[in-house]
């Protein structure tokens, strides 16, 4: 692990004669700390969101419908205005909201379980009526906060605690491809499905959130990002394989890319 | 022994890290490894050997938010053994 | 024709609510149809846009309710209803609007008066209890309505309004004027974005837990708080009405559109020289225990009267504890359709009933229910 004969620098300080180009966190986020896995990808999702909302001047205007997940915690740790809905419930709260603050930049954070389980009907009829809000997916295949058992979302072959031997289609049924599936609807506007499985991921990621917001802000209609993120708690593999799995796995079926655009 | 210009440089938080190790492999010149020493919450930790961009990438992956990063106004020189 | 011009108009009670309503500030809502709750969600469609309010049609009750929790959350004036399946559905949303402390107001239009379980004791999870109002015309329904939206903010707490087919469907003339009902706190914890990034972003939640670095309760001390909150409730807001109690021999208890029905059987027993008294509570919850045991005291039998197999008689039960025996003389009765206008619902057979009770006691054989014939 330690690499001999190379000189380790002082990463403790403030360096001399340097700029900071890179913060520890976004400003609207309020603590470093969470208690989510090691490795897991949903910070990742969250830090580019707020970065999004803070480049794009809309901090004052956004307010945060949260549903049930492992990324509930961040409920308390985001300063955003935030409402807390239920697990699936999210984009029908975001409606009620958005139709009384039309100025608003409304938007949901929601994980597969949450949004693909429990509150298929409710991202569907949203998009369908073409609100005009943001519903951001984080998507790793597993009910990760209740022990990381089969999701709508779950991948063929796809290890997970109800499903040992892999997710086998006699028995279990088959994903649902939710990006691909709204992308249908005529009252979306704007859907993409990103990763954070590596730097590039993040990067290209962000600029989906980006054009999710700014399709919210122009008023075209409902604005949906999918983002894969990993759970190696969940997919029983060690931290530093997560971005590989998730390649090789939700990956190959959830492919990522811009699903629909309103030009 | 050669010389090391490193354009960037980090500042590690290393209390908050939970050794998921997805930095060493997301720093294109490879430039960060993991410690022998651990933190208090027991997890080994990323560390920064020259050569760093100040690209974002260890920040951009980190779960934890662990990095800050900087770019240096004149590029630091470090010796290091072939 | 707009409704809420402030003239008296014959309207069906459905408008009236809807009026009264939007007169109170309402200016969001969502249903779904059901009957017999489908013309009041007409109505909102109909008088919401005139005032600049926003009425969905919502996909399913579900998202009925989730819609109107998310207004809320902004500081507005919100409200949803359905008949009592459409409530079945919400009762999640209605347990965690209660512990986010939102002050949400729900029209039930019942299929007679079989919800008032699922009205009184929280048909969802955890310690809730709603603030139930019962009108029994159409004139109290629109005071009601404008009561539910202010006690609704002034506790930060759900209020059910239970109406009836009739209470619907039913046209009387009234006038929708507002009706200041007193002064209510800002809404300081409303969502807008406005405070992000300050260190001082709002939190809606059911979960009693704040922002880092703010204060918040956690959920235990959270729970109980609103148990608390509810108890004090409970000390102020009983309505209820009573007449000819004092000397009563027989005591009727009823609720809603059946209880004009008992209220005017009573009336023409006193004229007769019949002892017969009548208690109707307004509130269903906070249930008038106080008033039940003072009219029982003295009273050879206490009947309740309710379109359903019985489910008021156990509050009823609890309040008179023992004073006097209580006596069941409703029972289900309904329409082919199931909506709740049955045969029973008719002052002489209502009649038969108290009298049967109050010449034989509480062990009188009652006549048979009436049969709907159609099924």
């Amino acid at each position: 692990m330690v690499d001999a004969g190379r000189p380790v620098l002082d990463t403790s300080a403030e360096p001399v004669g340097a700029h900071k180009v890179g913060d520890f966190k976004p400003d609207l986020l309020l603590t470093q700390e969470h208690h989510l896995c090691p490795g897991c990808g949903e910070p990742l999702a969250l830090r580019i969101l707020l970065e999004t909302l803070q480049e794009l001047g809309v901090a004052q205007r956004a307010v945060m419908v949260a549903g049930i997940g492992c990324y509930t915690s961040f409920s308390a740790t985001v300063d955003v205005d935030l409402v807390q809905a239920l697990h699936g419930r999210a984009p029908s709260v975001a409606t009620g909201v958005k139709r009384m603050l039309p100025d608003g930049v409304v938007f949901t954070l929601q994980g597969d379980g949450d949004m693909v389980n429990e509150g298929l009907q409710e991202v569907l009829h949203t998009a369908a009526r073409g609100e005009r809000v943001t519903c951001v997916l984080l998507n790793n295949g597993v009910f990760g906060e209740t022990g990381g058992h089969m999701t709508a979302t779950s991948v063929l072959g796809q290890r997970t605690k109800n499903t040992l031997d892999g997710r086998d289609a006699a028995y279990h049924g088959y994903p649902i491809l939710i990006g691909n599936l709204i992308a249908t609807l005529q009252g979306a506007a704007y859907v993409a499905r990103g990763s954070v499985n590596n730097a590039g991921s993040v990067a290209r990621t962000k600029k989906m959130l980006r054009r999710a917001f700014e399709t919210q802000l122009r008023g075209d209609g409902f604005s949906f990002v999918e983002v894969l993120t990993m759970c190696p708690t969940g997919w029983f593999v060690p931290t530093a394989e997560g971005p590989g799995y998730m390649t090789e796995t939700l990956g190959e079926v959830h492919v990522v890319g811009e699903l629909k655009t309103v030009l | 022994m050669t010389v090391v210009r490193s354009r960037g440089t980090v500042r590690i938080d290393v209390d908050t890290c939970k050794g998921c190790e997805l930095c060493i492999t997301a720093c294109p010149p490879r430039v960060l490894s993991m410690s022998s020493e651990v933190n208090h919450l027991g997890y080994r930790y990323p560390q920064l050997h020259p050569g760093c961009t100040g690209c974002n990438a260890c920040r951009d992956v980190c779960p934890d938010f662990c990095f800050e990063v900087y770019r240096f106004d004149a590029p630091l020189l470090t010796e290091v053994a072939e | 024709m707009s409704a809420i011009a402030p003239t008296r108009r014959l309207m069906e009670g459905s408008e009236a609510i809807a009026s009264a309503a939007i007169a109170a500030g309402c200016r969001f809502f969502a249903g779904y149809p059901m009957t017999p709750f489908t013309e009041v969600l007409e109505h909102f469609a109909r008088l919401l846009p005139e005032v600049g309010g926003v009425c969905v049609n919502a996909e399913s009750e579900l998202e009925a309710v989730g819609m109107a929790w998310g207004a809320l959350a902004t500081g507005a004036r919100a409200a949803t209803g359905s008949t009592g399946q459409g409530l079945s559905l919400m009762q999640e949303s209605f347990s965690e609007i209660t512990l986010a402390q939102l002050p949400l107001v729900v029209f039930n239009m019942a299929r007679g008066q079989q919800d008032y379980f699922q009205a009184t004791r929280g048909g969802g999870h955890g310690d809730y209890r709603h603030i139930v109002l019962a009108p029994s015309d159409i004139t109290e329904a629109a005071e009601l309505t404008q009561l539910a939206f202010y006690l609704a903010d002034r506790w930060r707490h759900p209020v059910l309004v239970y109406g009836d087919y009739l209470t619907g469907h039913m046209q009387e003339a009234v006038s929708v004027e507002r009706v200041d009902l007193g002064p209510l706190p800002d809404k300081d914890w409303a969502v807008d974005g406005s405070r992000n990034g300050t260190g001082r972003s709002r939190s809606v939640s059911p979960l009693g837990l704040g922002k880092v670095g703010q204060d918040a309760p956690g959920i235990e001390r959270h729970l109980r708080a609103v148990v608390a909150k509810q108890e004090r409730i409970a000390a102020q807001e009983v309505r209820v009405e009573t007449a000819f109690t004092d000397d009563a021999e027989t005591v009727v208890v009823a609720f809603g559109t059946p209880a004009k029905f008992v209220k005017y059987v009573v009336h023409q027993l006193r004229a007769e020289g019949e002892r017969v008294g009548y208690v109707r509570p307004i509130t269903l919850w906070p249930f008038p225990y106080e008033a039940v045991a003072r009219t029982a005291e003295g009273a050879r039998a206490v009947a309740t009267f309710e379109l359903c197999a019985g489910q008021m008689i156990d509050d009823v039960r609890l309040g008179v504890l023992g004073r006097a025996p209580v006596v069941g003389i409703g029972g289900i009765s309904t329409d082919g359709s199931g909506f709740g206008v049955g045969p029973l619902l008719d002052a002489e057979i209502i009649r038969e009933r108290v009298l049967a009770v109050h010449r034989h006691g509480a062990d009188a054989v009652l006549p048979p229910l009436p049969v709907n014939d159609r099924g």
